[in-house]
């Protein structure tokens, strides 16, 4: 379940102005935070980092970080052709975070819930350790607050520097949502761009309500790879939040201005 | 194939020795002329260089021990220590996935539910098999027979070897990821005692799928890991031939997951390979299976469960630092 590494494309570059990514429109950078980083002439959905997500969907001032002081640390002592604990310090410097998931507490229309925000930005949002044990004490935390919990997911998939212990945390999490069923507490998952591989294969598909925002990348395998192994170019549209719910994988694609409302319409229903 | 004939390039005298060994004693019954000396010193040349080669494995060849062509796979298990197999088939709701067999069995008079996946020897046999990479069809079966095996209260053993789950246009389309994680959870709350074996190749979220039990064992030449050697050394080597260095990077041999506790017990091999002796391994194999299942089945539901999630609970190395001041006083808050 490989990483694919983010490519170096800049979501946002500093200055008044940002270049669309997709149809190469000169936006204003006011404008573009206005509209939740939605391309206004094409529609193009930039990522966006965990803070502005908080930012989106939180109520104002609600969000408190929980499990900061856990840390990367580098188990398999892992050397490519660059080091793991190199890799770790250069992405916490490009992201400011410790490691590819915040999790905390907040309110979303006055809902107490539990959330995690995956960032494709720190080592492709990859799963390892410290996501794993963040995400489950998330999970447990929520089992015995009675809270909901909300996971937003970005990721390429599973950590090749941590190994198989990277893989394990797919397990761990999904039987900690095990547990939280039997708490009969909900949990919503939400898809962005992209969502594959292990995380995808763990807790990402196995919200009660899942959500996806448009035009997302998210499958298992990475579209190179499928195309590697069936030696075929794939079909248009492949893989995309439209194909999932086309397919029965998902139960809505929601635009990003729409997205808090939409979760604060589940809650409620969950809450009565 | 070549590998077939010839063995692997680094077992490759070996095999030669032990053909010419075999010629000799051919020769001895039809000629009556007596060869047991030569015969004699070149068992011994043999024993030694057996030694050599096989005593010392570097991950590399493990991996390519864990995919030898002649390696015993899931139904060769499943007719060495079982009887009465019964395949069970289909998923109920899309197809049935020839890469996933599943079905009952007795084991030792011993009614258990069997699942795994399963390679193919010939081409001809992995046109079917799909090289044992299973579809999400192949992940569902598992799972509706994991849950029959709950209904009757059977215990279940599930044998893993697989590249990896089949990264298709159809996997896709029907959820691949759905499936596996939906294992994941569903694997955790079993009722039932689940053993799992490492038996080849343990190929990421694809093995995984079939992989969350009360105890992991893993034959000693058998490989688990979160990415093939191949694809790890293409992505940050930029250079698949750099594979051999991805395989020790990755820490995906028995010794080394023994100690990150990803497994509970290596099941050791013949020198060269369970494809050498697989009586062997099939001996230390069902004594293994047998303590593990009379040791699990005095434990209660609850207790069987509670011990699952805290196994899988513990995985992960991190560091844990002090709260900051800032962060106690807000902990301090919430218990108010
Ligand atoms: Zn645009």
């Amino acid at each position: 379940m490989p990483v694919e590494e983010p490519g170096g494309k800049k979501s946002v570059p500093g200055g008044l102005w940002t270049k669309c990514e997709k149809c190469n429109e000169i936006i204003y950078n006011k404008e573009l935070g206005k509209s939740f980083k939605v391309c206004p002439k094409c529609g193009y959905y930039f990522r966006l980092t965990p803070k502005q997500r908080i930012k989106l969907l939180l109520d104002r001032g609600s969000f408190r970080e929980n499990y900061a002081n856990l840390k990367p640390s580098d188990p398999l002592g892992f050397v490519a052709v660059q080091s793991y604990k190199n890799k770790v310090k250069q992405d916490q410097k490009k992201t400011g975070l410790s490691e590819a998931v915040i999790s905390g507490e907040g309110r979303i229309g006055k809902h107490k819930v539990a959330i995690a925000i995956l960032d494709f930005d720190f080592m492709g949002g990859s799963m390892a350790s410290v996501v794993g044990e963040r995400v489950t004490r998330l999970i447990e935390k929520a089992i015995k607050k009675r809270i909901p919990v909300v996971i937003v997911s970005s990721s390429g998939g599973a950590r090749m520097q941590e190994g198989v212990l990277s893989l394990m945390q797919m397990a761990k999490t999904s039987a900690a949502l095990g547990l939280l069923d039997r708490g009969k507490i909900p949990f919503i998952s939400i898809l962005t761009n992209p969502t594959t591989g292990g995380v995808s294969a763990s807790f990402a598909m196995l919200g009660d309500v899942i959500i996806a925002e448009p035009r997302a990348l998210i499958g298992f395998a990475g579209p190179r790879v499928i195309e590697q192994t069936i030696r075929q170019k794939l079909p248009e549209g492949f893989q995309t939040s439209e194909f999932l719910l086309k397919h029965g994988l998902i139960d809505m694609i929601v635009e990003r201005k729409d997205l808090k409302n939409t979760i604060v319409r589940i809650l409620n229903l969950f809450s009565s | 194939m070549l590998a077939e004939v010839e063995g692997l390039d680094f077992e490759r005298p070996v095999v030669q020795l032990e053909k010419k060994i075999e010629e000799l004693k051919n020769l001895d019954v039809n000629e009556k002329v007596d060869f047991s000396q030569e015969i004699t010193s070149l068992e011994k040349k043999c024993e030694k260089l057996k030694k050599e080669i096989f005593g010392n494995l570097t991950p590399w060849q493990k991996v390519q021990l864990a995919r030898h062509p002649q390696r015993p796979y899931t139904l060769d298990y499943i007719n060495l220590l079982m009887s009465d197999f019964v395949e069970l088939q289909g998923d109920r709701g899309f197809a049935d996935d020839p890469a996933m067999v599943t079905g009952m069995a007795k084991f030792k008079e011993e009614t258990v539910v069997v699942i795994g996946h399963q390679k193919g020897r010939t081409l001809q046999e992995n046109m079917v098999r799909n090289f044992g990479m299973a579809h999400p069809e192949g992940y569902r079966k598992a799972l509706r027979t994991m849950k029959l095996a709950e209904k009757f209260s059977i215990p279940i053993i599930s044998f893993i070897d697989t590249p990896g789950a089949y990264p298709g246009i159809g996997a896709e389309e029907r959820g691949q990821a759905e499936a596996i994680a939906r294992n994941l959870k569903a694997m955790s709350e079993l009722e039932v005692p689940i053993i799992v074996v490492i038996v080849g190749e343990g190929g990421s979220g694809g093995a995984l799928g079939i992989g969350v039990g009360d105890k992991v064992l893993m034959l000693e030449n058998a490989i688990y890991s979160v990415i093939s050697p191949e694809g790890c050394a293409s992505i940050l080597w930029r250079d698949a031939a750099k594979a051999p260095e991805a395989a020790k990077a990755l820490k995906l041999t028995a010794q080394d997951l023994l100690g990150l506790k990803v497994i509970d017990e290596i099941i050791d091999e013949p020198l060269g390979g369970v494809h050498r002796d697989i009586e062997f391994v099939g001996r230390h194999l069902e004594k293994k299976i047998k303590r593990y299942l009379n040791e699990l089945k005095n434990l209660s539901v609850e207790e069987l469960l509670r011990k699952r999630y805290q196994k899988f609970r513990l995985l992960g190395e991190f560091i844990e630092v002090q709260p900051s001041r800032k962060e106690k006083t807000e902990i301090k808050k919430e218990k108010k």
